[in-house]
């Protein structure tokens, strides 16, 4: 596959499915750009032609809507996207020396890639898993709890090709291109694995069960 | 008796609670086959008259916003599901969602039905793939059962129901710009008047709301309007879900009745982690000003939360205590932000970039007290007056935290910088990890 040819019949297809969706087409734009991102990895020239002779707009109303979204890239990320929760309640609770140690472990800050193309870093916003602080996202899936040092195996497990699960998530992580097409809509059959809860969102309930039974 | 009401977490333990079969186990869809028998207009005057206000942070009655949608115009009607999660604290619909999704399904298509909407769209927060799949199989479980789509349990009734990913732009929880957003464009807040309920979604009368708000439906239908009643207080009626994080010993999501206190979900919740004491907290998220110790006993609904100068927000409980620097921690929401604002308007784009600089040059130590006034006058340039609430948002850390911790700003002045050792604040410096 080469960046500059056009995508396959069978791409243009699931497009034209994401596009039936919504009562009107432009309302398709972001998912086509996650699906966009489930190709080639990041939002392409090619995507964003595509995008717009598929939505009739110019190739300017779709970059505009692109750029505004942090998670539409405009280079290439890694097979593994880390996203170090540091906002302010994660970063006090360790998210900062998270950030640090494994900014060092790897030798990239964020918005970098490593060398071999598999980790990329990032400093992300609250991810609403603060009762899991510090949380860690890889291809936005659930890290919780982490410290520095685990958060430093977990890089080392994914440049090894054996990612660590997530702690909220499917039993085994997937790459950012797998991730990008289950935001454009495309079922990966996964929904049914890994936990339900987590341990903190259950305190509470377990808390009144055991009131009630007292 | 229990403080703690669990009735939208009271089946989360079971391994199959997400899932249809887990979900009727508990009497699941009966409020929709319920409601079904009853008229739209039969059903918003249950939700009007139960007292539900709008979990989404503004606590706006449910049911009030549900009879804004025009009756008998012949236009689409749309019911937008805010799942967008991402004010900084909150964090309560995205385990609900984990762990129940079929709960807001059921609220949205008896919503739906009362507000006469054939279409409808859960728009979740894209940082969260896993979440989206739950959802995404719920939904498609519930067309199977014939629960969406056409003529739903024989009653006539037809709705489409679409799930929806964000990219990341806190701003789109935002209901003017969650709705741009969906539409395709940039997420920025639109000029109100027309209301959403007039020309919302595609100009059409439009309803927007919390996925909290809307996965408490299922259960007033199911079990009274007194029932509901019967728990909260005298202006903010029935049970919600509380979420705890920071340094206590057990952080998560507390279920209880309107006007609980933080001392009493703290004592369920094992206080304030050992050996250290509460110096800082938020009611509601990052937005709503800042609390200390002396308001442990502020009844946490909407008007005693109100009275005592902060706001009930999306009761996202973020607990500090004394390790951390009050200006740390004002500092970095404010970058949140500067990061977040969507650049429509100037006193929120400029101003914002402004209050950053002025409080990394503050917590590095640079400045004079006077600062200290520049900053307040500054905020006062800009909450109240820009486009949406955003801008308030960012200035109610700093106007709050001046108000009880003047004297810790001062600090970092006299000391040439921050006087705090940022490592005692972490948790694996106690663990030992
Ligand atoms: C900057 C900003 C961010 C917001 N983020 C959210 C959000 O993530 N989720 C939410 O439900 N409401 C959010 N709101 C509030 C919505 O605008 C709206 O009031 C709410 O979705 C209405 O639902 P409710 O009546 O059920 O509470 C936000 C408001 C502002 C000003
Ligand atoms: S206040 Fe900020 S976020 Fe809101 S419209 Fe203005 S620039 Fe955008
Ligand atoms: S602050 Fe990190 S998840 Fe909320």
């Amino acid at each position: 596959m080469s960046l500059t040819e056009s995508f396959t019949e069978i791409e243009i297809a699931v497009m034209d499915t994401i596009i039936a969706r919504y009562p009107k087409s432009r309302s398709a734009i972001m998912p086509l750009l996650h699906y966009v991102q489930s190709i080639d990895g990041y939002v392409t020239a090619r995507g964003i032609e595509t995008i717009a002779e598929k939505l009739s707009l110019s190739t300017a109303e779709v970059t505009a809507v692109s750029t505004f979204y942090t998670q539409y890239k405009s280079e290439p990320v890694g097979e593994y996207h880390v996203g170090i929760c540091t906002n302010t309640l994660c970063a006090i609770m360790g998210g900062d020396a998270i950030y640090d140690s494994v900014s060092e472990h790897l030798g990239i800050k964020k918005d970098q890639t490593t060398s071999d193309g598999k980790i990329s870093l990032e400093r992300i916003e609250c991810n609403a898993a603060c009762d899991f602080a510090p949380v860690v996202m890889v291809n936005w899936e659930f890290y919780d709890n982490q410290t520095p040092s685990s958060v430093n195996e977990l890089v080392d497990s994914a440049r090894n090709g054996k990612p660590l699960a997530p702690t909220r998530g499917p039993s085994k992580l997937r790459t950012w291109k797998e991730n990008s097409a289950v935001l454009a809509g495309l079922s990966d059959g996964l929904a049914e694995e890994g936990l339900q809860a987590g341990g903190p969102s259950l305190f509470g309930l377990r808390i009144a069960q055991e009131q009630a039974n007292t | 008796m229990s403080k703690l009401t669990p009735v939208l977490s009271a089946h989360w333990d079971e391994p199959d609670s997400f899932t249809l079969a887990g979900y009727k186990r508990h009497g699941g869809y009966e409020a929709l086959a319920t409601a079904l028998k009853s008229s739209p207009d039969e059903v918003i005057a249950q939700i009007k008259e139960s007292g539900l206000r709008g979990r989404g942070g503004a606590g706006f009655p449910t049911g009030s916003k549900w009879g804004f949608i025009p009756q008998g115009d012949n236009k689409a009607h749309y019911l937008v599901v805010n799942a967008d999660e991402s004010e900084p604290g909150t964090c309560k619909d995205m385990p609900l969602l984990l762990a129940d999704p079929h709960v807001l399904i059921e609220g949205v298509i008896i919503g739906s039905y009362a507000i006469r909407a054939n279409h409808s769209f859960i728009y979740l927060r894209g940082e969260v793939v896993h979440i989206f799949r739950r959802v995404q199989k719920a939904i498609e479980d519930a067309y199977a059962a014939g629960l969406l789509g056409k003529n739903i349990l024989g009653s006539g009734f037809d709705l489409e129901l679409t799930l929806h990913a964000g990219a990341g732009a806190y701003i789109c929880g935002e209901e003017t710009a969650l709705l741009d957003s969906l539409e395709g464009f940039r997420g920025q807040p639109r000029l109100r008047p027309p209301f959403p309920a007039i020309a919302g979604l595609y100009a059409m009368p439009t309803v927007v709301n919390n996925v909290e708000s809307i996965a408490s439906v299922p259960s007033i239908i199911k079990n009274g309007v007194e029932w509901f009643q019967s728990m909260g207080t005298e202006k903010s009626k029935g049970f919600t879900l509380y979420s705890l994080s920071g340094h206590v010993v057990n952080p998560g999501q507390f279920e209880a009745p309107l006007g609980i206190t933080l001392r009493e979900i703290l004592e369920l919740a094992g206080g304030i982690r050992p050996g250290h004491e509460l110096k800082f907290w938020t009611p509601g998220g990052s937005s709503t000003p800042m609390f200390t110790a002396e308001h442990l006993d502020v009844p946490l609904d909407y008007e005693g939360v109100s009275a005592a100068g902060s706001m009930l927000g999306t009761k996202a409980l973020q607990i500090f205590d004394e390790t951390t620097c009050v200006v740390r921690a004002v500092l970095r929401w404010v970058e949140f932000y500067k990061h977040e604002s969507c650049g429509k308007c100037t006193p929120c784009r400029e101003g914002t970039w402004w209050l950053v600089q002025m409080l990394k040059d503050l917590e590095a130590g640079k400045g004079t007290e006077s600062d200290l006034e520049k900053l307040l006058d500054l905020c006062d340039n800009i909450a109240g007056r820009s486009f949406c609430a955003l801008a308030d948002g960012a200035v109610s850390p700093i106007i709050s935290s001046l108000k009880y911790f003047r004297a810790e700003y001062i600090t970092h002045l006299t000391n040439g910088g921050c006087p705090f050792d940022p490592v005692a604040s972490t948790l694996f410096e106690t663990a030992g990890a």
